[in-house]
């Protein structure tokens, strides 16, 4: 146990710094995510028949397995972080398009209307009430998209060490030194709590107006009626 | 296009086709990895689901279980499974289940509590009991929830059934591991789609099998 944070040279890293480049390698995706998210899932509420075929596209592309995903990369940007990021990210968007779609239609007709009568125009009412009401559900959607970002860097391994903590498990084989394997999935797990909890914090500092512990699931839900069936599976996993 | 290339190079080549690494026995075994861990995950989360939906109760616990199966990587637990136990099918399937429980429980749960309480209200006032509420009338009406809660979990599956390989364990990731290490990216983009492809079939037949099981009634209102 006193050789836990003793890391092997290989990994040109001390143990601060693989944490520092897994969170690189798991966040920037989901933030890259969130920044295509948000103007994609606007087209989709601002035009209607667009979401399906949305939805449709990101659950496809979800289905590409990260490991098949990786080595089909390698041929055009190498055995990289970027390798590693550009799938992270796409599987981001399949949580974020619906949480932020369905979080922008939960505000109610007459705030929006209320919002309309003071003068606001389109763009104004949608970062001053759309998104903000909306903030708990895109929140929800980060928090999903976040923890498995962190969780799936580790199979970055696999194509030439990549996978920043993940890199221990293969140092835990070939030094035969389990405690590395158990450092690399209790510092891997322990930083995706970390990040989860975070996100709540945001939440709550982001959203002051909502009573503490509400049941704001519920509320979203009946609000924005049934979604489409083929929105159901990214939206319960994430609005949960 | 190179990729494609690698693609046609792959399955165009009779070798591949049989014997103990053909793509038959491969993918036989990535099925029936697949099939094990998600009936185990369902046996495992679909009843919890289930009951705790129906009475409403430890949505913050099943979240937090959600969350806690999500932050355990798959990849570190199966390389730590191996190092406790050895090798052999636990280890493989330890991190398929702990991967495929989260989304069919939380799911399930949040299926069942969107189901219109009126109803609900409506068979209790007719004298139904609890267990019949449960499977006469929630079931039917959360049941393309609980599928989609399935089909993710299901695709998750598929795509990290892959990572089994990196442990001798065999399935299709047999080609992208051995493909990466020998330095062959023909075996390791044919193995790549082929596991594309089995994920897509995957929410093919899910998309099905809604079909068939869910009641028009339920799927028109949706």
């Amino acid at each position: 146990m006193n050789r836990f944070f003793d890391l092997p040279s290989d990994l040109q890293h001390s143990w601060f710094g693989l944490i520092g480049l897994h969170l690189r390698e798991a966040l920037l995706p989901v933030l890259a995510g969130l920044l295509v998210s948000l103007p994609v899932a606007q087209l989709c509420v601002r035009f209607r028949w667009l979401y399906p075929p949305v939805l449709g596209l990101t659950t496809v592309l979800y289905a590409i397995p990260s490991l098949a995903f990786f080595v089909v990369l390698i041929d055009y940007t190498g055995q990289t972080e970027l390798t590693v990021m550009i799938p992270l990210a796409v599987y981001s968007l399949v949580v974020l398009v619906p949480a932020i779609v369905d979080g922008v239609r939960s505000a109610p007709q007459e705030t929006l209307a209320a919002a309309t009568a003071m003068g606001f125009g389109p763009v104004r009412r949608y970062f001053q009430v759309q998104l903000p009401i909306a903030v708990p559900a895109i929140v929800a959607g980060l928090r999903v998209a976040t923890v498995s970002s962190i969780s799936l860097v580790s199979v970055g391994m696999l194509i030439g060490n990549q996978g920043a903590l993940g890199n221990l498990l293969n140092d835990a084989n070939i030094y035969h030194r389990p405690e590395l394997a158990v450092n690399s999935v209790v510092t891997t797990a322990a930083l995706a709590i970390l990040a989860d909890a975070a996100l709540v914090l945001v939440r709550l500092v982001l959203t002051p107006w909502m009573p503490r512990g509400t049941r704001r699931v519920r509320r979203a839900r009946t609000a924005t009626a049934r979604p489409e069936p083929a929105a159901q599976p990214v939206l319960e996993d994430a609005v949960r | 296009m190179n990729v494609l290339n690698f693609v046609n190079a792959f399955f165009s080549d009779g070798a591949h086709w049989h014997g103990y690494d053909g793509i038959p026995t491969r993918l036989a075994e990535h099925i029936q990895y697949s099939l094990i861990a998600l009936a185990i995950a369902a046996a495992v989360a679909l009843p919890v689901g289930l009951v705790t939906g129906h009475y409403g109760r430890g949505g913050n616990a099943l979240a937090f279980i959600a969350t806690a199966g999500r932050a355990l990587p798959s990849f570190g637990l199966l390389v730590l499974m191996v190092i406790l136990v050895g090798f052999g099918m636990v280890p493989v399937m330890v991190p398929l289940v702990v991967l495929a429980v989260p989304p069919i429980l939380v799911t399930t749960y949040e299926a069942l509590r969107s189901v219109d309480p009126s109803p609900v209200d409506a068979a209790r006032g007719m004298g139904m009991h609890e267990s019949r509420i449960l499977f006469r009338v929630e079931l039917p009406v959360a049941l393309p929830l609980i599928l989609s809660g399935l089909r993710s979990a299901a695709i998750q599956i598929v795509s990290t059934a892959t990572i089994a390989a990196y442990i001798g364990i065999g399935g299709l990731g047999r080609y992208i591991i051995d493909g990466l290490y020998q330095r062959d990216y023909e075996k390791v983009v044919g193995g790549a789609t082929l596991v594309a492809v089995l994920a897509l079939a995957t929410l093919g037949l899910f998309w099905g099998a809604a079909r068939v099981a869910v009641s028009p009634g339920v799927r028109r209102g949706a």
